[in-house]
């Protein structure tokens, strides 16, 4: 089963619930946490995980040979992403635009192009305690990070329980870490912001054709706890699992610390959260 | 005219509260929200629409089922895993994965591909009580992003200039790729809002340096200071070290959540000493910028 915690807004816990659930699973299951969230990883700050390989990720560029080149402009006609521009006697690559589709190289009539791999990131792999763990880190100034995505879910082994720690948003980052999920958790906090974006985010997993079920973190602040209740209960979204606003949580948080470390107690309720998942996704 | 984006790396350290803080601060500003993929400025700034605008940017593939002769010669072109045979053999787009390169509309022998150029967003120009304001709407699962950001940055300096508004003030994205980017380049000064936590700390020192890389100057304002004070010293310290100023520390407030659930600016909300570190900072950054 492969289970995606996501949120539309960042801060609300996602990485949080992501790594809970998988600690409170470890014993009981064979459990795969992906932190696809690949700008900025943290989950490792939690799970603390021995790293035992890192793999190089390369995306697919054009390089021109000048002896073979006739100038003729088709790569820059074709490119939809404007990475190529033909001027006297040389052709250009922007290679921060380029999206590695290959079309250059394959529609050339000289066959004057060929691909090279530029570095954009690695995924580094490993064990915490007794799950296995694998992130993907994009290279600072690197614009594009669904290809480190894909490499990292290339990893994905769908006979364990995976649990995705995907990135903020709903844009492409988004779509390609919650794709082809079981089931996917929406993270949300009970303020205007957070109820905006898990609108977005509960869009996002419907268009996706996946279903979704909430968690309110930080719940008791103001009266928007009621107001999210209402939009879950409008479009048929479970509320599976609430955890309560407490300085004590963030202050364990800000030490690196989990809930089950400062609040073992907790560990029945993911227990609880994995079990209403799986009702529903079988 | 300056430019001042505010950006944090992580989400949910707290941008959009300082940016409408700014807001209400500022006396001669444009405002603009960058975060085109989710936006929330606008909860706290209440616009007025103006002018709504339609962006349009990307293709994606369609194909005609009549054409198709189900040859499968772009299936195994398509590196976006957007391509898929139905039960007749015909192919069909998955349009969530189609990133528009139209390789499969170059090679189809029988010309069933079209290339449409969807609606894939809006941008608005609204009226604010704080001044002028551009803000956006990503289509769900839209990309472009980037390109968006630049849209409402192009339309937010058209404004300071029309208007003799001497600043530009914007609510970023968390991250830092394509639309942070693209929110970045060319700034005059970009504010990180960090807070004392692994997560904070890491994140921060991951979009300082992609600051770095464009060559644009940084302040570090550590929000929710006291929460862990190892931490806050530890940023400091490297702050410091890389020279960088820390215009602001706020001490963690619960009262900034109950503005947020108000939907008020936090310093018209209250006036603790909270809201008066954010008053001291946003003076502080005007003095570094102008």
């Amino acid at each position: 089963m492969i289970i995606s915690v996501a949120s539309g807004k960042g801060g609300t816990g996602k990485t949080t619930v992501a790594v809970n659930l998988a600690l409170a699973l470890q014993h009981d299951h064979e459990v795969q946490f992906l932190d696809c969230d690949v700008e900025e990883p943290n989950a490792h700050f939690f799970l603390k995980p021995r790293i035992e390989e890192s793999r190089e990720v390369f995306t697919p560029i054009p390089e021109i040979d000048d002896s073979l080149c006739t100038y003729c402009g088709k790569c820059a006609e074709v490119c939809a992403y404007n990475a190529l521009a033909v001027v006297k006697g040389a052709v250009l690559v922007f290679s921060e635009l380029c999206h590695g589709c290959g079309g250059c190289s394959l529609l050339c009539p000289e066959k004057a192009i060929r691909e090279v791999g530029k570095r954009i990131g690695v995924v580094e792999s490993g064990r915490a305690g007794e799950m296995a763990f694998l992130q993907g880190r994009l290279d600072i100034g690197q614009a594009m990070s669904p290809p480190l995505i894909r490499a990292l879910k290339k990893r994905l082994d769908a006979a364990r329980t995976v649990i995705i720690d995907a990135p903020p948003g709903t844009s492409c980052p988004v779509i390609e870490s919650v794709k082809r999920s079981d089931f996917c958790l929406l993270v949300t906090e009970p303020t205007p912001f957070g109820l905006h974006d898990l609108e977005l985010a509960a869009a996002t997993a419907k268009e996706m054709g996946i279903p979704c079920g909430v968690v309110i973190n930080r719940l008791s602040l103001g009266d928007e706890d009621g107001k999210v209740r209402d939009f879950c209960a409008a479009e048929e979204i479970p509320v599976l699992m609430t955890i309560p606003f407490d300085r004590k949580i963030a202050e364990a948080y800000s030490r690196g610390q989990t809930i089950l470390e400062a609040f073992p107690a907790y560990r029945e309720k993911f227990l609880e959260l994995f079990e209403k998942i799986g009702k529903i996704g079988s | 005219m300056k430019q001042i984006v505010v950006i944090s790396g992580k989400g949910g350290t707290g941008k959009t509260v300082m940016s409408a803080c700014f807001a209400a601060l500022s006396r001669n500003a444009v405002l603009a929200d960058v975060d085109v993929d989710a936006s929330n400025l606008h909860l706290l700034l209440h616009p007025e629409i103006l002018e709504r605008h339609v962006f349009k940017s990307g293709q994606k593939a369609r194909i005609d089922v009549e054409k198709c002769t189900g040859c499968g010669l772009c299936l195994p072109l398509c590196r976006f895993d957007a391509l898929f045979e139905d039960r007749e053999g015909k192919v069909v787009v998955e349009p969530l994965s189609c990133k528009g390169c139209a390789v499969c509309f170059h090679i189809c022998p029988e010309q069933a591909v079209e290339m449409e150029t969807p609606i894939a967003g809006e941008w608005y120009v609204s009226k604010t009580k704080y001044g002028p304001f551009v803000h956006a709407r990503l289509g769900i699962a839209e990309e472009n992003s980037g390109k968006l950001v630049t849209e409402v940055r192009k339309k937010a300096r058209e404004i300071a200039g029309s208007e003799k508004r001497d600043l530009v003030i914007m609510d970023g994205a968390p991250g830092i790729g394509c639309p942070v980017i693209a929110s970045l380049t060319g700034t005059d000064l970009a504010l990180v809002v960090t807070e004392p936590t692994p997560s904070g700390r890491h994140d921060m020192e991951r979009i300082v340096g992609l600051a770095r890389h464009f060559k644009i100057r940084v302040a570090c304002c550590i929000n929710k200071f006291d929460l862990n004070l190892e931490n806050s010293e530890q940023i400091q310290r490297w702050c410091g070290e890389k020279s960088i100023p820390v215009v602001g520390k706020i001490t963690f407030d619960p009262a900034v959540m109950e503005s947020v659930v108000r939907g008020i600016p936090y310093v018209e909300y209250t006036s603790n000493s909270s809201a008066d570190e954010v008053r001291s900072m946003w003076s502080f950054l005007l003095r570094i910028i102008i």
